[in-house]
């Protein structure tokens, strides 16, 4: 990090980077801000109206029960799918062909589109046809994702599990696969036990990797969208009607786009504060 | 340690049940689907597939996503490489404060900009075309191929620069024909992430096209909310939906696990 020159001319590099993100990202953040402070009746016309929609978000009781859906998923998930990809990448074969066969399987359902993610799992859980409803049903316990808010969540969750626990494998296996032989060896030799070895050598040499998986995987299932939207619809009620969701809803359903506004800024902001208190943390790991 | 553990082989079953039943599906009649419940296809057609292969809304849907795909890449990865170039070489005014501004586009929730972007690129008559699907993919992409690119170019020897400017390498001269070799596993990683995100990402795809761009995946929505509950199609269809990502991961199998390594993602 301390030998880097210092070049005002580097800026020329960074450029073309600058010129296209702001372009996809600063004018539309800016057409977001002007809707969240305007009221419009149509035409094209508009009022100023201050910060009249914020307050109507974050007084309404919908924002806040989809807040709390959003969190409580987004913590079911992390607790889930990061020690169990812990767990998968310690007990992953470290060389041979099974390393490359076990990485291709494991990382395919990270390329499938999202709603095709979300109509495989409905077709894959529905109580008639679906292989995992049918096997349910089965066993004796009433099962219907599509009308029992409890079978909607725990299928939402299991698919999530199953789309995106190989991330955290694959980035936990990568953490681990950087260890040197000669750390094992010395661990050896002073006789250290299993247990011992992952929480002085493994855990600490995958704490930056891991650091970056719990951080992605916050912020993607923050915004979760397509996957529940396929598969749920949001339903039955409200019952899996995630921020992003309500946002959509909001946004071109009703086409309310003050409320819609605001809800978006507020919505960002958390991520961001959330994403910006990892990110310090991170970089103060990395400079000790 | 040479001994295979049973738990990757259970995980990897796990992911591949709902894959196997969606193949299933895919070469059943509707019929069978509806009607009785089989763990292989009865009468096995291969209808759904001849179906998509023949009927131009369906395959363009295919052409069109790996247009914008294939765009979006491209240009993310090259403007990414000069700029995580100046971030991993130089300091400069506001560099650290532009990477992490950089990086909250990545976290942005497309359901924020989802109607922003459609009236922006629709202002400049974009709309409906691959290119504003690959720009508008840009928004995250980017970001994360600078991050990924400034990974691994921090890992190579600032001397190798040096070098080659006491042999007289001009700079283009030098990036174009040593540096970029050199980091070649790094270009291909970045791509390998560029072409997931867009290929896998939705609803900002679905925002910007109506009819003449439509990608795959938008196409199958439709199929599943308008013409009935043809399910065999859409089993066949996402079925397809899965070849190339597993094409690209092949091609990038060796590298997934020392690219993960090497780089900061």
């Amino acid at each position: 990090m301390n030998n880097k020159t210092v070049n005002p001319k580097a800026w020329f590099f960074v450029l073309p980077v600058v010129v296209l993100v702001a372009f996809n990202a600063i004018i539309p953040l800016m057409t977001v801000v002007n809707y969240s402070v305007q009221e419009t009746f149509g035409n094209n016309i508009f009022f100023w109206e201050g910060v009249k929609w914020f307050e109507t978000v974050l007084n309404s009781e919908r924002f806040h029960a989809s807040l709390l859906r959003q969190l409580m998923f987004t913590g079911i998930i992390l607790a889930i799918e990061v020690p169990l990809g812990v767990v998968i990448a310690l007990t992953m074969p470290k060389n041979g062909i099974w390393v490359s066969f076990c990485l291709v399987f494991m990382a395919m359902p990270l390329l499938i589109p999202w709603n095709v993610v979300g109509a495989m799992w409905n077709i894959f859980a529905l109580p008639d046809i679906g292989l995992l409803g049918h096997m349910i049903n089965a066993l004796g316990i009433d099962y219907n994702f599509t009308r029992q808010p409890v079978a909607a969540w725990f299928t939402t969750i299991l698919m999530d599990v199953w789309h995106w626990t190989s991330l955290v494998v694959l980035l936990a296996y990568a953490g681990l696969r950087s260890i040197p032989d000669a750390y094992y060896q010395a661990a050896k030799i002073d006789g250290a036990k299993p247990w011992a070895v992952f929480r002085y050598i493994q855990l600490p040499k995958m704490k930056r990797v891991l650091t970056i998986a719990i951080l992605l995987r916050f912020m993607d299932s923050f915004m979760i969208y397509t996957e529940p939207f396929v598969l749920t619809g949001g339903g039955p009620g409200n019952s899996t009607t995630f921020l992003s969701i309500d946002l959509v809803k909001v946004a071109l359903g009703q086409f309310d786009l003050g409320p819609a506004a605001a809800m978006s800024l507020i919505y960002f902001l958390i991520v961001l504060l959330v994403c910006w208190v990892f990110y310090t943390l991170m970089m103060k790991n990395e400079d000790q | 340690m040479k001994k295979i553990s049973v738990v990757p082989i259970i995980y990897i079953l796990f992911l591949m049940l709902p894959i196997y039943w969606l193949i299933n599906m895919s070469f059943k009649t509707t019929n069978e689907i509806l009607g009785v419940f089989t763990l292989w296809p009865q009468e096995f057609t291969l209808d759904n597939y001849i179906k998509i292969f023949t009927d131009p809304t369906w395959y363009n849907g295919y052409f069109n996503s790996l247009t914008y795909v294939g765009i979006n890449t491209v240009i993310s990865v090259s403007v990414a490489l000069p700029a995580a170039y100046a971030f991993s070489r130089y300091r400069f005014l506001g560099d650290k404060h532009l990477f992490f501004w950089l990086l909250t586009n990545r976290m942005a929730p497309p359901a924020v900009f989802a109607l922003p972007f459609f009236q922006l690129y629709s202002a400049v008559g974009l709309f409906d075309t691959p290119l504003a699907v690959a720009l508008a993919h840009c928004l995250f992409n980017i970001p994360l191929a600078v991050w990924i690119l400034e990974g691994f170019m921090s890992g190579v020897p600032k001397e190798l620069d040096e070098t080659a400017y006491v042999d007289g390498y001009s700079f283009p001269r030098f990036f174009v024909r040593i540096f970029v070799p050199t980091i070649a596993a790094g270009i291909g990683v970045a791509c390998f992430f560029c072409f997931m995100f867009s290929w896998v990402e939705l609803l900002l795809a679905k925002t910007l096209t109506s009819v003449a761009a439509k990608p795959i995946a938008a196409t199958m929505t439709r199929t599943a909310s308008t013409s009935g509950y043809e399910l065999g199609l859409l089993a066949a269809a996402g079925a397809l939906t899965i070849i190339p990502g597993a094409f690209v991961i092949y091609f990038v199998r060796n590298y997934i696990a020392k690219g993960f390594a090497l780089g900061r993602v």
